[in-house]
């Protein structure tokens, strides 16, 4: 069953990946990423994560990627002209995507050896809810990190109003 | 029955219980047009739908079939595939959030639940999450139709249900701190220890939520006094103005399925879902199984058949807001009020424990 729902929302993801880059209008590509992040939510939920899940689905694709399509939408965007692409993307873009290739891979290769134990779901089953687990490290252990992420998110949102005031 | 495994007995009254479940939503969406029109007629001194069958009871069928027989437009200059995207995604959000509704006390059959679809440990979230993407119906319906009324509709309608969201979710944190738990089932039996004294609203202090929530919801569902998105003096129809036939049947269900869906959580939340206000006082009066059963979905569909009314009657009674209006209502008053209400119950629930 976490194997047929792996398989499927895992090729769905990629689908909806190839489709966001393919896509010359930027509302099917806001659409695409939509459905990589709903597929991601399944995957997530099928190794047990089930909160980080559900943020992914209210977050990213309820409130973030809605105000992407709201943009769009209040911009009126049309389409986007095809061109050769800059030569920074070329001389930087190739290397950096053989690298972080190359990186996944050796990292993959080395741990291969973790896979088999790995529990694919198994988490499902169990009745402990990971969310009072999660709330308990943030307001303990990781406290500080989490209130400094906070405070940054706070920071960007004075910011964004300082620069909205001034055009007014 | 004894024939079959544990898979199959789940697969087969999973499969039941859905069909049931989407007959029964369906049937309560169509009347609860009526009532909304029998209602509405009343409210202004007229009749109401009243010809076809007894008491124009056999009206929202008529509706259903002049709406199938009608002919699907489609206009030219619209974005063919988001064009027919649109309603699926309203309609099958509104559909999709009633899954995980308790509608009765837990009667367990063969170990499968009667009257829940699916039991999640994060239920509450999934209604959130799935209110959240129903937003891209409204949001593409109105961009897709090209046309400037459409897209002014759907910009307005957006924009307002996220504004809402943000304090409608925060509403409920008051309750998930009481519960200790996102649990739809979990929500219901923290409360039903006294009857309607260990209510959410009542034993749990929480009015202020509940307040804040039944007007969130409001303007969630685009129901009146927040129905800005299809201000008819302004805007046509709003965002469903180039629809026809079923395409636009299925925005006016998604809608009324949205309405019995906020229904059905604020009965959950706010007043212990299908359980008794009388607590156990009267168990012993329905005493086998059956007749509890009974009673306890009979409580739940009339909790939820109250907020219904009262969404008719508010919608009888209050004229619209302008724009700006609400939009500052939801970020300065009821955000801010919500907020407050999370610090008090965390307040109280820390010095009670």
């Amino acid at each position: 069953m976490q194997i047929a729902l792996f398989i499927i929302f895992g090729l769905l993801a990629v689908a909806g990946a190839l489709n966001l880059l393919f896509q010359r209008h930027p509302i099917n590509s806001a659409l695409s990423l939509v459905v990589v992040m709903m597929s991601l939510a399944v995957l997530y939920w099928s190794l047990g994560a089930e909160f980080l899940a559900a943020a992914q689905v209210i977050v990213y694709a309820g409130a973030i990627m809605v105000l992407f399509v709201f943009v769009v939408m209040l911009l009126n965007a049309g389409e986007e002209d095809r061109t050769h692409g800059s030569k920074i993307a070329y001389i930087a873009g190739i290397p950096g995507a053989a690298a972080i290739f190359c990186l996944l891979s050796f990292v993959f290769l080395s741990e291969r050896g973790q896979f088999g134990t790995t529990q694919l779901g198994g988490y499902l089953t169990s009745s402990v809810s990971n969310i009072s687990e999660i709330s308990h490290i943030l307001f303990t252990s990781l406290l500080l990190p989490f209130e400094v992420t906070s405070i940054l998110i706070l920071v960007a949102i004075l910011g964004a109003v300082v620069l909205a005031r001034k055009e007014l | 029955m004894s024939h079959l495994n544990n898979f199959e007995i789940f697969l087969l009254f999973s499969i039941v219980k859905i069909a049931v479940v989407l007959v029964i939503t369906l049937l309560a969406v169509a009347y609860t047009v009526l009532l909304e029109r029998k209602l509405l007629g009343r409210m202004q001194n007229r009749w109401g739908p009243s010809r076809v069958g007894p008491f124009g009871l056999l009206q929202p069928l008529v509706d259903g079939l002049k709406l199938f027989l009608k002919e699907d437009m489609m206009p030219l200059a619209v974005e063919r595939p988001l064009f027919i995207l649109a309603p699926i995604i309203a309609f099958s959000c509104a559909m999709i959030s009633i899954s995980v509704v308790p509608f009765g006390a837990t009667t367990m059959v063969h170990g499968v639940d009667l009257f829940q679809i699916a039991n999640l440990n994060i239920g509450l979230l999934v209604i959130l999450g799935v209110t959240s993407i129903g937003v891209y119906g409204i949001a593409l319906s109105g961009w897709s139709s090209n046309n400037k009324y459409s897209l002014f509709g759907s910009l307005r309608a957006t924009a307002q249900v996220i504004s809402y969201e943000l304090a409608l979710g925060l509403s409920l944190v008051g309750v998930i701190l009481r519960a200790q738990s996102l649990s739809l089932r979990d929500i219901v039996n923290s409360q039903s220890a006294h009857g309607a004294l260990s209510w959410n609203i009542f034993g749990g202090f929480q009015f202020v939520a509940f307040f804040i929530y039944l007007m969130a919801a409001y303007a969630e569902t685009n129901r009146s006094p927040f129905d800005l998105s299809e201000a008819e003096s302004e805007l046509v129809a709003g965002y469903n103005t180039e629809y026809s036939s079923m395409k636009f049947a299925m925005f006016f269900m998604a809608e009324y399925a949205n309405m019995i869906t906020v229904a059905c959580v604020a009965t959950l939340l706010f007043f212990g879902g299908a359980s008794s206000p009388f607590g156990h006082i009267f168990d012993h009066v329905a005493s086998g199984w059956f007749l509890s059963a009974l009673c306890s979905v009979a409580w739940f569909v009339a909790k939820v058949f109250a907020f219904l009314l009262l969404y008719i009657w508010v919608r009888a009674t209050l004229p619209r807001f302008r724009y700006d209006q609400l939009m500052g209502f939801g970020w300065k008053f009821l955000l801010p009020v919500a907020m407050v209400n999370i610090l008090a119950t965390a307040l109280a629930l820390s010095y009670h424990s």
